[in-house]
């Protein structure tokens, strides 16, 4: 086995995932309630409104971080699809139904609020632009993933389908992110992710980093809470099945 | 060469293939792939009367009057090099103002005035409370950094 590989295998022993689990989770759900509480208070309370939008600002300070979120999400079920696919990690299945729930929870909140967001600011609730349309890809790719995994009797080949489905989907999340340079759309163009820095003022910017970071947190406590259950229901299903 | 070093290379070449098949599909199809097209495209393109498209570009400053007890309005759509004229009957977002992004729906007249069914606002990646964009238009700093 390669070195890189073996640090890869750090926490795939699931006795030993679970061990660190019950470690850690219970701290990182305080950490989590807390920094989300801050981040809603720098969002909705002290943060200023914006010259042009009004209190409308306020809906990017969660639309912008589940946008991240879901993509970063995908990007782990095809991070997950690869080591179950190539070093056939038991643990690697398991935590991809854990988190693709997670991140079409995620992709649907981004595009609620922009659609909030668009009605006033736009004039539309919805247009069919490369942004846009992406993004929705991106919420199906995620509704296939989940019915993939759950569409064979035979577990491990649904873990393998949808293995696959990330692994081809993932494509599609640099067209997300890049669809707004290569083509003209409604949506604006990046605002923190960009070259020549950010084009939000420190004060619009820094409660959007803070709920990032607490929206982060609380996407990482719930997958690796998912996790743990889907090792017990695996168990579970292992037992009853008639050998 | 060990089974998972095989199957990491097999997993590398489908993700190159496949990457490299969706830049195809998506540089063949850049020209359906656009939301709006801007004056100077439009002008090169030189699309037929009444053919559907969307036209996309700044409201030029000083270009619109209102009709009609202000129920039609007529401005310019500029992308800084070519213009054209639109006019269009109906409700404006709240967003439309001149200098400001617009993406209107419609089609051309005979004549070549753009004839709008729908206006949405285009807002930009710039957000700021309005003291900063204040001290930034009195200090004659608005823009600055503004593309093209």
């Amino acid at each position: 086995m390669s070195r890189p590989a073996a640090n890869l295998h750090f926490l795939a022993n699931p006795a030993r995932f679970r061990r660190f689990v019950a470690r850690v989770l219970p701290a990182l759900w305080l950490v989590t309630a807390a920094s989300l509480a801050g981040g809603l208070w720098l969002a909705l309370v002290t943060a200023p409104v914006d010259y042009q939008q009004g209190h409308t600002v306020r809906i990017m300070f969660v639309h912008v971080p589940s946008a991240w979120l879901s993509m970063a999400g995908y990007a782990l079920l095809a991070g997950l699809g690869a080591s179950l696919l190539v070093w056939r990690h038991p643990l690697a299945a398991l935590m991809a139904r854990a988190a693709a729930p997670v991140g079409a929870c995620f992709a649907a909140i981004c595009l609620l609020t922009g659609s909030l967001w668009g009605k006033p600011m736009w004039g539309a609730w919805w247009v069919w632009d490369a942004r846009l349309t992406s993004m929705l890809l991106l919420f199906f790719l995620y509704l296939g993933h989940i019915a993939l995994t759950r569409a064979y009797d035979n577990p491990d080949r649904g873990d393998r389908a949808a293995a696959i489905l990330a692994l081809v989907g993932v494509v599609n999340v640099p067209v997300i992110k890049f669809s707004v340079d290569w083509w003209h759309t409604l949506h604006q163009p990046a605002s923190v992710v960009k070259i020549g820095g950010p084009t939000i003022h420190p004060t619009i910017l820094w409660p959007l980093l803070a709920m990032a970071a607490a929206l982060l947190l609380l996407f990482v406590a719930l997958v690796l809470m998912r996790t743990d259950s889907e090792i017990d229901r695996r168990r579970l299903e292992l037992a009853e099945r008639p050998s | 060469m060990t089974p998972k070093r095989k199957r990491l290379w097999l997993l590398l070449g489908s993700m190159g293939v496949l990457g490299a098949a969706l830049a195809l599909v998506l540089v063949s199809l850049s020209d359906n792939l656009v939301f709006f097209y801007s004056p100077t495209q439009v002008a090169e393109k030189s699309l037929p009367p009444d053919r559907r498209f969307r036209l996309g570009g700044l409201v030029e400053p000083g270009s619109v009057t209102k009709e009609d007890q202000g129920q039609v309005t007529r401005f310019r759509v500029t992308d800084t090099r070519r213009s054209i004229e639109v006019v269009y009957r109906g409700l404006l977002p709240d967003l439309f103002r001149e200098g400001q992004g617009v993406v209107t729906e419609g089609s051309l007249s005979a004549g070549g005035v753009f004839l709008a069914r729908e206006v949405l606002a285009k807002h930009d990646e710039t957000y700021m409370p309005p003291e900063v964009a204040k001290a930034l238009k009195d200090a004659g700093h608005w823009r600055d950094g503004a593309k093209k």
